[in-house]
C-alpha cells in the first residue's frame, strides 16, 4: 500500500457572495486536516472565508473528446442570454 | 533558471510532414495558443519534458529555502525575521503548487522527491551558492528572485494550463520577494561602513551565480529548440539574461555600490548593457555536484523527509483508523 | 514594585513566551516532513512574532525608557527573559515540537480567553487579536497530538516519550508569585492557579484521544517566568538569535 497521503483538491470562496472557486490542491492525511492545510497553505494572503476539500480521486470529469458534443450545442441557444432580445430604450433598464 | 538545462525528451523538432494527424492538431492549438490540460491528449515527450521542468521547478523552490532558511533564527530585527519567514514559507509554498502541476501529468509528489533524493533529478545551480552574511538575504531576494521573476513571468504563458496557473499565482506572490530583498539591503548600502561592506561582498559573490540562472548561452543551449516550438520555454536563456542585466545595472548604482563585473557597460548600439561571460566551467561543475553546498543542501532535504517519514506514516495510519471505526459505527 | 512594574514584568513574560516559542518554531523551516506541514509551522511561528511585537511593544511603552520591542527582544541577557522554561525546550523531534506547542496553546488559550476581560484596554485588545490566531494553534496542534499519539506504533511511543519529556515543565505554568498577585488585584490578569481547571480539562480529552498517559509525577521545575533559573538551552538561542545586533551594534536594519 503506497504510504503518500492522498490528494486534495481545494476550493475557496473568496469573498461573501462568490462561489468557491479551485484554487489549487494539496497532500492530506484525511479531509479534516486538509481543511487545515488548505487554510495554512492557500489562505496565506487573507484569500478566504470559506473552504471545501475533496479528495482528487472523486472528482468525476468530462473527457476532453466530448468538448465538441457538451458544449457546442449551447453556442447555438443564442436566445439564452439577454442580449438576444433588442428592448426600446425608453421602457428602460431591465 | 529554476529549471535548467531541461533536456528535451526528443531530439530535434518534427516538421509538421512528420507529425501525426494528433500530433498536427496538437501543435495547432499551442500556435494558437490555446493552452493544454491535463486530460488533453499529449506527445509522450511534451509529457516527459514537461515532468522534468515542472519538478526541477519545484525542487529549486523546496531547496530554495534552505539558504535563506540559513539566516531566519539570527535575523537582527523582530520585523526582519517575520519578513524572512514569510517569504521562505512563500517558496515551499511554490514549491506545492509546482509539485501540484507536476501531479496533473501523473507523476507523484513523492516520487518526484525520491528521485531527487537519488539524485536523479537536479533543482537550480544558484541554491548550491552559501548566504554568509545579512546582506545575502538581501541579495538573495533581490537578485535571485529578480531573476526568477523574469523567467517566470515569462512562463506565464506556457502552453501547459496548470504549469501556466501555478506561474501566475507564483509571479503575484514573487514581487514581494524581490521588494523586500532590495528593502533589506538598501539599509545595509546605505548603512554603517560594515553594513555596507557586507553589501558589497554579498553583491559581488552572488552577480555571476544569478547570470549563470538562465543557462549556457545560446549557441551552447542544445535543448531549446523543441521546448520553444511547444511553448514550454518561452524566450532564450540570452535574452532572459539580457533583460535581467539591464534591470538591474541601475539597481546596483542606485545603492551606490562599484559594479560586480568590469565588463558591465551602456552599450548605445544595441541599447543594453554589455557584461562579461560568467566562468561556465564553474557552472557545471555546481551541476555536476561540486558547488559549495551541493553536499549540504542534499543533506538537509534527505534528512527533513527521512526523519518525517515516522510523522507521515503515523497521521496516515491514523486516518485509517478513524474511517476504519466509522464504518463500523454505520 | 509599583503597579507599572509589575505590569511591565508580566508583559515580558507574555512577549518573552511568544518570542522564544516563535523563534524554536521558526527553526523547522525547510526541515518539515512534508511541506503543508513546514507551511503551517511557519504560519504559527510568524503568528507568534506578531504577538511578541505587540506585547514586547506595550512593555517598552509601560516601562519608559526609551527601549522598543527590538531592544528588549535583542539586547536582554538570559537572566532578564520572562519565558516559561517550557519555551525554550529544544525542538527535538516533530513530536517533541508538536507536544510542545500543544502543552503551550492549551494554557495559552485560556490564558488570552481571561485577558480579553482584563481591566487594562491595551492587554485586552492584544489577547482578543491573539486569541483568534490561538485558538487556531491549539485546533491544529491537538488534531496532530491526536494522530500522532493515535498512529503507528512508532508514533506512539514517540509521542509518549515527548510527554513524558516535557510534562514536568507544565506545572511551572500555574505558579503564582509577587508580580501575579499584583496583576490580579489590579483586575489586569487572572490568577495562574485559576487556568489549570481549564488546562486540565483540555489536555485529558486530547491526550485521552491520543491514547497517552499523563505521567503520574507532579514534579514541576520553575525559575523560567521570573528568570533565576533558565535552561543551559536559552544562552544558545540567545547567542544565534542576538548575534548580529551584538556584533554591529547601533546599526539600522
Amino acid at each position: 500500500m503506497s504510504n503518500e497521503w492522498p490528494l486534495w483538491e481545494v476550493f475557496i470562496r473568496g469573498q461573501h457572495g462568490l462561489s468557491h472557486r479551485h484554487v489549487g490542491s494539496l497532500h492530506a492525511p484525511d479531509a479534516e486536516m486538509a481543511i487545515k492545510n488548505a487554510r495554512d497553505v492557500y489562505t496565506r494572503r487573507n484569500e478566504g472565508v470559506s473552504i471545501w476539500v475533496v479528495e482528487a480521486r472523486h472528482i468525476a470529469a468530462t473527457a476532453p473528446g466530448e468538448k465538441g458534443p457538451l458544449f457546442e450545442p449551447s453556442e447555438s441557444k443564442v436566445y439564452r442570454h439577454p442580449t438576444f432580445f433588442d428592448i426600446p430604450e425608453e421602457v428602460g433598464h431591465m | 533558471m529554476y529549471a535548467q538545462m531541461i533536456k528535451t525528451a526528443r531530439s530535434g523538432v518534427k516538421t509538421r510532414e512528420e507529425m501525426t494527424e494528433q500530433e498536427r492538431e496538437f501543435q495547432d492549438k499551442i500556435d494558437n495558443d490555446i493552452k493544454i490540460e491535463p486530460r488533453d491528449w499529449m506527445p509522450d515527450d511534451y509529457r516527459a519534458t514537461l515532468i522534468r521542468q515542472i519538478g526541477q521547478h519545484a525542487h529549486s523552490e523546496v531547496v530554495g529555502q534552505l539558504p535563506e532558511g540559513n539566516w531566519i533564527t539570527r535575523a537582527p530585527t523582530l520585523e526582519r525575521k517575520a519578513i524572512l519567514l514569510a517569504k521562505v514559507q512563500d517558496e515551499a509554498g511554490h514549491g506545492l503548487y509546482l509539485y501540484s502541476a507536476a501531479e496533473t501529468l501523473g507523476e507523484s509528489r513523492d516520487e518526484l522527491i525520491r528521485l531527487l533524493h537519488e539524485g536523479r533529478m537536479k533543482y537550480s545551480s544558484i541554491f548550491n551558492y552559501p548566504t554568509l552574511n545579512w546582506a545575502d538575504i538581501g541579495a538573495v531576494g533581490w537578485l535571485v528572485d529578480g531573476a526568477a521573476i523574469v523567467n517566470q513571468v515569462a512562463l506565464q504563458r506556457t502552453s501547459y494550463g496548470p504549469y501556466s496557473r501555478a506561474m501566475i499565482r507564483i509571479c503575484k506572490e514573487e514581487s514581494f520577494h524581490a521588494r523586500q530583498g532590495y528593502h533589506a539591503i538598501m539599509k545595509m548600502a546605505f548603512g554603517t561602513p560594515e553594513q555596507k561592506r557586507q553589501a558589497q561582498d554579498a553583491v559581488n559573490r552572488l552577480w555571476f551565480p544569478a547570470i549563470m540562472m538562465f543557462g549556457p548561452n545560446d549557441s551552447a543551449s542544445t535543448h531549446s529548440e523543441q521546448s520553444m516550438a511547444w511553448k514550454i520555454k518561452v524566450k532564450s536563456n540570452d535574452e532572459l539574461r539580457q533583460q535581467f542585466v539591464d534591470q538591474t545595472v541601475p539597481q546596483i548604482e542606485y545603492l551606490g555600490l562599484d559594479l560586480p563585473d568590469p565588463g558591465i557597460k551602456w552599450n548605445e548600439e544595441r541599447g543594453h548593457y554589455d557584461f562579461s561571460d560568467p566562468d561556465w566551467s564553474e557552472f557545471f561543475d555546481v551541476i555536476k555536484g561540486n558547488g559549495p553546498c551541493n553536499v549540504d543542501r542534499m543533506t538537509a532535504r534527505r534528512k527533513a523527509w527521512d526523519d518525517g517519514q515516522w510523522v507521515r506514516d503515523g497521521l496516515l495510519e491514523h486516518a485509517r483508523k478513524k474511517a476504519a471505526r466509522k464504518v463500523a459505527a454505520e | 514594585m509599583t503597579r507599572d512594574e509589575a505590569l511591565f514584568e508580566f508583559l515580558l513574560r507574555l512577549g518573552d513566551n511568544t518570542l522564544i516559542l516563535g523563534h524554536r518554531v521558526s527553526e523547522w523551516c525547510g526541515h518539515a516532513p512534508v511541506l503543508e506541514e513546514d507551511i503551517a509551522l511557519a504560519n504559527t511561528a510568524l503568528d507568534l512574532i506578531g504577538q511578541t511585537q505587540m506585547w514586547l511593544g506595550l512593555a517598552a511603552e509601560v516601562e519608559g525608557k526609551g527601549r522598543d520591542a527590538d531592544k528588549l527582544a535583542f539586547l536582554r541577557d538570559a537572566w532578564d527573559f520572562r519565558n516559561l522554561l517550557l519555551v525554550e525546550m529544544p525542538n527535538g523531534d516533530f513530536g517533541q515540537t508538536l507536544m510542545r506547542q500543544f502543552l503551550f496553546d492549551a494554557w495559552h488559550s485560556v490564558l488570552l480567553g481571561r485577558l480579553m476581560t482584563s481591566s487594562d484596554e491595551r492587554v485586552a485588545a492584544i489577547a482578543a487579536k491573539a486569541s483568534k490566531e490561538v485558538t487556531y494553534h491549539l485546533e491544529r496542534s491537538a488534531d496532530t497530538v491526536v494522530g500522532l499519539g493515535d498512529g503507528t506504533e512508532e508514533s506512539h511511543a514517540r509521542m509518549q516519550a515527548a510527554l513524558d519529556y516535557l510534562w514536568p515543565y507544565v506545572g511551572e505554568m500555574f505558579r503564582s508569585d509577587p508580580v501575579d498577585a499584583e496583576m490580579v488585584a489590579a483586575g489586569i490578569a487572572p490568577d495562574p492557579a485559576s487556568l489549570r481547571e481549564e488546562f486540565d480539562g483540555i489536555v485529558s480529552r486530547v491526550l485521552t484521544e491520543a491514547t497517552l498517559e499523563i505521567p503520574a509525577s507532579s514534579f514541576g521545575h520553575k525559575g523560567g517566568k521570573d528568570g533565576s533559573f533558565h535552561t543551559e538551552h536559552l544562552g544558545h538561542l540567545l547567542s544565534t538569535m542576538q548575534w548580529l545586533q551584538r556584533a554591529y551594534p547601533g546599526c539600522e536594519w
